[in-house]
């Protein structure tokens, strides 16, 4: 019991110092905000543009579809950085020594990592949401937001353990691993109907998405929003998200620990920049 | 049971030459004890072993043949319980930046089961135990000196009471006054508490002020480890340094070519 009151504060110990570091750098914060709002402007103004170029949509339906897609790429870019932090910004602080030469365990500081990435990525998600939403003026009359927040729970279980595996890139290339973060997030969303159908694939990525968590998130939260479906209505979505949820969280952690052992074997840790 | 008992250490690192990759060797055969409550200085210039062996200890690094214990466990398989004894403090004071001395060690603090509500009276005493004026407590680390960050990373390492405190050149770069402080304050932690120290420096004054024993580490190897006077009566010197120069065939700062 003592054991798991330490592992339990340590854990609050990561969730603590990153609100420190958020509050701290609160300008950069609402830079990237600002930046991330229009980034997604981008993307949403395409469904206006189609129809503008004579194409024939429902245009608010189309743009709540892209909103989403963009919402989840912009979440799901929030964890995986953080997570990827975990190595990155301490190796760049110096302090990764001080930290991996601590008692606290390794599942513990990740799952650190991962519940603050996701408390923080849910409320930037909400507000970019929010302010997207009143940009278009688009209303969301069938909206179930519970079962839309259900199913984003349910698959940050799956982009925790996938930024567990990104987390671990910078150990194995000091130089380069936090970019391939970035490739990972890339690569995730491509091939899960972010912007589109994911029938418009060839039947290769088609396969590949069905392994990808996003691809449930996508699917389970646009139908939430534009159809207000109920938790029962998406449990087609939610088992396979709950099913890799299960296996990414070992995987990730076995991954980590390994990507751990090869840099204490070749003296990775120390290496700043 | 002896607070530390390495024997036969070996870790090497491969290296990239002009006639490819070849194995060096940063600790090579390196065996000796310190006993609870020592302080032992391994004295080496830059390259000679002595922050892989920090490191090792540390829990850091993982040794590619011998054994260290610490306090009877075995740094590459018990690492938790070694991690819950051992505290270090480097050449570099490493801390986040924009945060507070404070905020930096509740951080550290809370890795070692310290509770908010513990910190808020643990922090403001360890620091001013250490000299810090807490008034600059909530201070940026960046505001401050690197005399006054040294100080924190001290804070940061005594908040947890170590047994094994291990010190990597914890004075380098700092001014004479705040490396007397640091000084200072590391002979009281080791009147006050029951603590073991390792001190890696390359400073022979503080290594002869500091330690009960002295080791001389070479290019990985341990040339010698004992009372300086001892050290200083085997080598026919009457200093440290000369001491040195004998043991190793070249002065102290006559750095290794990495």
């Amino acid at each position: 019991m003592e054991a798991v009151r330490l592992q339990a504060i340590a854990l609050l110990g990561v969730v603590e110092r990153n609100s420190y570091l958020v509050k701290r750098y609160g300008w950069w914060e609402l830079a990237f905000f600002v930046w991330t709002v229009a980034n997604t402007l981008t993307i949403v103004f395409i469904a206006e543009g189609v129809e503008a170029g004579g194409g024939r949509l429902d245009v608010e339906r189309q743009t709540t579809i892209l909103l989403i897609g963009a919402v989840i790429w912009s979440y799901l870019g929030i964890v995986f950085e953080i997570l990827t932090e975990t190595v990155a910004w301490e190796r760049w602080e110096g302090t990764i020594e001080y930290t991996f030469m601590a008692p606290l365990s390794r599942a513990v500081h990740l799952l650190g990592m991962g519940a603050f990435a996701v408390i923080y990525g849910v409320l930037r998600t909400a507000a970019l949401f929010a302010v997207v939403a009143l940009f278009f003026g688009l209303d969301f009359p069938e909206a179930n937001f519970a079962t839309a927040l259900l199913l984003l729970a349910v698959a940050s279980i799956s982009f925790v353990g996938l930024g567990m595996i990104t987390a671990v890139l910078p150990l194995i290339s000091p130089e380069k691993g936090a970019q391939l973060g970035f490739i990972a997030q890339g690569l995730l969303l491509v091939v899960s109907g972010v912007y589109y159908p994911v029938e418009v694939m060839p039947q290769w990525m088609e396969w590949l998405a069905t392994i990808s968590p996003a691809t449930y998130a996508l699917e389970g939260i646009r139908a939430a929003i534009l159809d207000g479906a109920s938790p029962g209505a998406v449990w087609g979505d939610l088992w396979p998200l709950l099913s890799l949820g299960i296996l990414s969280i070992p995987l990730g952690l076995a991954v980590f620990r390994a990507g751990e052992r090869y840099a204490k074997r070749h003296g990775k840790l120390k290496r700043a920049g | 049971m002896s607070a530390v008992q390495v024997f036969e250490l070996r870790k090497e690192f491969s290296r990239r030459t002009a006639e490819g990759r070849t194995r060096i060797a940063a600790l090579d055969s390196v065996s000796f004890t310190v006993a609870r409550g020592e302080c032992v200085a391994m004295l080496g210039q830059n390259g000679s072993g002595k922050s892989t062996l920090v490191r090792v200890l540390a829990t850091l690094l993982l040794h590619d043949g011998g054994s260290a214990h610490v306090f009877g466990h075995d740094v590459a398989r018990e690492e938790r319980a070694v991690r819950r004894l051992v505290n270090r403090v480097s050449v570099e004071a490493s801390f986040f930046k924009r945060l507070s001395a404070a905020e930096n060690l509740a951080y550290a603090a809370r890795f070692y089961g310290f509770a908010p509500a513990a910190t808020r009276t643990r922090i403001p005493e360890i620091l001013e135990r250490v000299g810090f004026p807490v008034a600059r407590a909530g201070a940026p680390m960046e505001d401050l000196s690197r005399g006054m960050q040294q100080k924190v990373a001290l804070a940061r390492a005594l908040l947890t009471s170590p047994t094994l405190l291990l010190l990597d050149e914890p004075t380098t770069g700092l001014d004479p006054r705040s490396k007397r402080e640091v000084q200072a304050f590391v002979m009281e932690v080791r009147r006050t508490h029951d603590t073991t120290t390792l001190l890696c420096t390359h400073d022979m004054t503080e290594a002869e002020t500091l330690a009960d024993r002295v080791g001389i580490l070479e290019r990985g190897r341990l040339l010698a480890l004992e009372a300086p006077d001892e050290l200083k009566r085997r080598y026919g010197t009457s200093s440290l340094e000369e001491a040195f120069l004998v043991a190793t065939g070249r002065a102290f700062d006559d750095e290794e070519v990495a």
